[in-house]
């Protein structure tokens, strides 16, 4: 490739928007070519910049409490002004308080193998492609309000893939997507109040899915791999 | 009710992008509510897929009728090619960038016209790939693409002072 070809793929190339072989291509040339080398950089600490002060400036305007409510209210079937909806409320927090810690596992079960599947449809699975925790780990700033912990397992036979943005019970978490040989595994992380504990497994609609806290963080991990060798993976991940 | 379990969990997006399409807080309220009730009754459109790009066209769509209610004179058309401020070499302008605060850096983007403005938003706060950029804006991936460059480069030149980039 040539530097004026590759010029016109660089806003690509730091977007980690380019397809597998044009990927290639381009880091070939960066490896020869200094001068657009430099230029990848300059437009790599612009996007750090950005996104990083974005994450510590608060430049991320989420939706404000009222704004939630009044969409809220103004779905069919909740036409209560808000003291009498109050009221149900109420009792179903207290409801949801007794019964969550039974029910809550099956049915973040069901949300992570949901999200899990998801992410197999093209092009779903990445946002960002790489194997390398460094470049995986720092692109959550600003997209998360938590730094999630990117283990590198590759030495093991779990090379990590790269990362994605995932919504999950209603609220961002990180994916971390690792692979086994042809088999993609999902790794949900989000900060929870738990205190490390053993795993918990299970397996819905074929796949398999392991649950632990660990280090103030709550994973969830979903395959189509074997049971012991997922089994294996959450280990390595523990420890 | 599918709706809430597919369409709020994304209106955190959606208020974010509204919020730097009209550039206050109550504006992006109004715009939001009004959204979610416009994406309430297409609803039974919605095939499945990316529910977040979905509800955030629809917020962008909405946006863009606000504004052209209430900002007509934000509204001129977009010359793409006059916005192009050409290739920059390399300098010591990093240090600049990193100077900047908060008020600087989000004047600088709320500066940028709001084609661009939308572009970076999603791309870099709302961290969206080109291919939903595209969807949600309504314009090829070519063409996120360079407006991608063009905010990026207009913003290296707000944030950098002329001492600096000489």
């Amino acid at each position: 490739m040539t530097c004026a070809e590759v010029s016109t793929l660089l806003e690509a190339y730091v977007d980690g928007e380019l397809d597998f072989r044009s990927n290639l291509d381009v880091e070939a040339h960066l490896a020869e070519c200094a001068g657009c080398g430099n230029q990848v950089r300059e437009r790599m600490e612009l996007r750090d910049l950005i996104v990083e002060a974005g994450a510590e400036a608060g430049l991320y305007f989420p939706a404000p409490r009222e704004v939630r409510q009044h969409v809220r209210q103004s779905l069919p079937g909740r036409p209560w002004p808000r003291a009498l909806w109050l009221a149900p409320v109420a009792a179903m927090l207290v409801l949801a308080a007794v019964l969550i810690p039974r029910l809550g596992a099956p049915a973040m079960e069901e949300e992570v193998v949901s999200g899990h599947v998801r992410s197999l449809m093209p092009e779903h699975l990445l946002d960002v492609p790489s194997s390398d925790t460094h470049t995986v780990k720092p692109w959550f700033n600003g997209r998360l309000d938590f730094s999630p912990p990117v283990k590198d397992l590759k030495a093991a036979g779990f090379p990590l893939a790269g990362g994605r943005l995932d919504y999950l019970g209603d609220r961002r978490v990180a994916a971390l997507v690792y692979q086994r040989h042809r088999h993609v595994i999902n790794v949900f992380v989000w900060p929870s109040s738990r205190g490390d504990g053993g795993v918990e497994k299970g397996t819905h609609k074929g796949y398999n899915v392991l649950h632990w806290a660990h280090g103030g963080f709550e994973y969830w991990a979903v395959s189509d791999l074997n049971q012991g060798e997922l089994g294996e993976f959450a280990r390595l991940l523990r420890e | 009710m599918r709706f809430e379990q597919e369409i709020l969990p994304h209106l955190d997006a959606a208020h974010n992008l509204a919020r730097w399409l009209t550039g206050n807080d109550a504006d992006a309220a109004d715009v939001v509510q009004e959204a979610a009730m416009r994406a309430l009754s297409f609803f039974d459109g919605f095939r499945g897929g990316d529910a977040r790009a979905w509800l955030l066209r629809i917020v962008r769509n909405t946006c863009y009728t606000w504004l052209r209610q209430n900002r007509a004179e934000k509204m001129t058309p977009l010359d793409e090619a006059r916005h192009d401020p050409g290739e920059r070499t390399a300098n010591p302008e990093q240090n600049a960038i990193a100077r900047a605060d908060r008020k600087t850096l989000q004047e600088a983007i709320e500066e940028l016209p709001v084609e661009f403005r939308e572009a970076l938003v999603l791309r870099e706060i709302e961290g969206l790939a080109y291919k939903e950029i595209a969807h949600v804006t309504g314009v090829p991936m070519g063409t996120v693409m360079s407006r991608l460059a063009r905010a990026r480069n207009l913003l290296r030149e707000r944030l950098v002072p002329p001492e600096a980039a000489s």
